[in-house]
């Protein structure tokens, strides 16, 4: 599976790896369903690192639209919600 | 649905509007890539912006760095001369320029990341238009109808998607650098016209902080030459005596006027 981190490029994850990249996005779900803003910051850092560390990085010119896209390592719940509230925040 | 699902299809419904639009998807390839020559322009624009602001906050923190030195040895001069006031005077500015420097400081690096970023998503963009106008042609020599749609879309939402990561990229160094823009503004005015205006001032003219220690000295000069009258031997002549600008003029400049 193909997935974006906002800001830092694709990666190509092994199928192999999904089960452990579901729970650590749960785990962010959770935090940005009961607001836990401190929690958000340090599950999204899991999962990024967890992306980084089992992904291979897409090459510049492979055009390839991903299954998941994750906000940047310094996203706050507030851009999140931005994101998400407002389609126009996405240009292109 | 978690929100990086939402995220992704938030991207591909962007992608597959353009699409749903057009009558003939090739013109969506069109289209598309005049956006991405669009975008390229904007995120080098966006490269170009940082690294001017980022170089003002490099001028700024030398500039403050002189303040800095120049009430570091004025308090030492004070020191000398007997005049706790007027070294703690310096030094409490001292550590106004020192805040200053470090919220600077902070402020900078925080752009030389943004700028790395920048450059590296301008990089990548790059390369993906440059594979998107080769899949263009390619796309467009073997258009059926009935293949059409999907390769189409194919391309336009991988490039879709890359565009709106760089859009928002070079929107949020935008956003920053105005606020630094704002900021360093301010420094400036400082610089010019403020509290700190005194200390850096190199060409017009002393500080209030400098006639301060000038006087003292001079006091003290009187105060010798008195004492070398009291005492009966001549005073000291003309020009041998403490100099106002003593702190830049060293003595070997007197040497060189004789």
């Amino acid at each position: 599976m193909i997935i974006r981190i906002l800001g830092e490029g694709q990666y190509r994850v092994p199928e192999s790896a999904l089960v452990e990249l579901n729970e650590l996005d749960a785990a962010v779900q959770t935090a940005v369903d009961t607001g836990d803003r401190a929690a958000f910051h340090d599950r999204l850092g899991d999962l990024l690192a967890a992306v980084r560390a089992r992904g291979t990085g897409v090459p510049d010119d492979e055009l390839t639209a991903s299954g998941l896209v994750l906000p940047a390592p310094d996203s706050d719940l507030a851009d999140v919600a931005a994101l998400l509230g407002d389609e126009g925040l996405i240009p292109g | 649905m978690s929100i990086s699902r939402r995220l992704a299809d938030l991207f591909r419904i962007k992608a597959n509007k353009a699409l749903d639009r057009a009558e003939d998807p090739r013109e969506v390839l069109d289209y598309s890539y005049e956006r991405q020559l669009e975008m390229l322009t904007k995120v080098r624009r966006g490269v170009a912006d940082v690294a001017t602001s980022r170089k003002r906050l490099d001028l700024q923190l030398a500039q403050l760095q002189q303040a800095a030195d120049r009430l570091q040895g004025q308090a030492a001069e004070a020191v000398d001369m007997g005049r706790d006031d007027l070294a703690r005077e310096a030094l409490t500015r001292r550590a106004a320029v020192a805040t200053q420097m470090g919220e600077i400081g902070a402020q900078r690096d925080a752009l030389t990341g943004e700028e790395a970023k920048l450059t590296t998503a301008a990089t990548r963009l790059q390369a993906r238009v440059e594979a998107f106008r080769t899949r263009k042609e390619t796309i467009k020599a073997t258009y059926t109808a009935a293949e059409a749609q999907s390769r189409v879309g194919e391309a336009v939402s991988g490039i879709s998607e890359e565009m709106g990561d760089v859009g928002m990229a070079v929107q949020r160094a935008e956003d920053r650098t105005a606020q630094m823009q704002a900021r360093a503004g301010a420094i400036d005015e400082l610089l010019t016209s403020g509290a700190l205006q005194d200390a850096t001032a190199t060409t017009a003219g002393r500080d209030d902080l400098q006639a301060a220690l000038d006087a003292a000295r001079g006091d003290q000069g009187v105060d010798r030459e008195l004492a070398a009258l009291k005492a009966g031997r001549s005073v000291p002549a003309v020009g041998s005596g403490p100099q106002p600008r003593a702190v830049e003029a060293g003595p070997s400049d007197e040497e060189a006027r004789r």
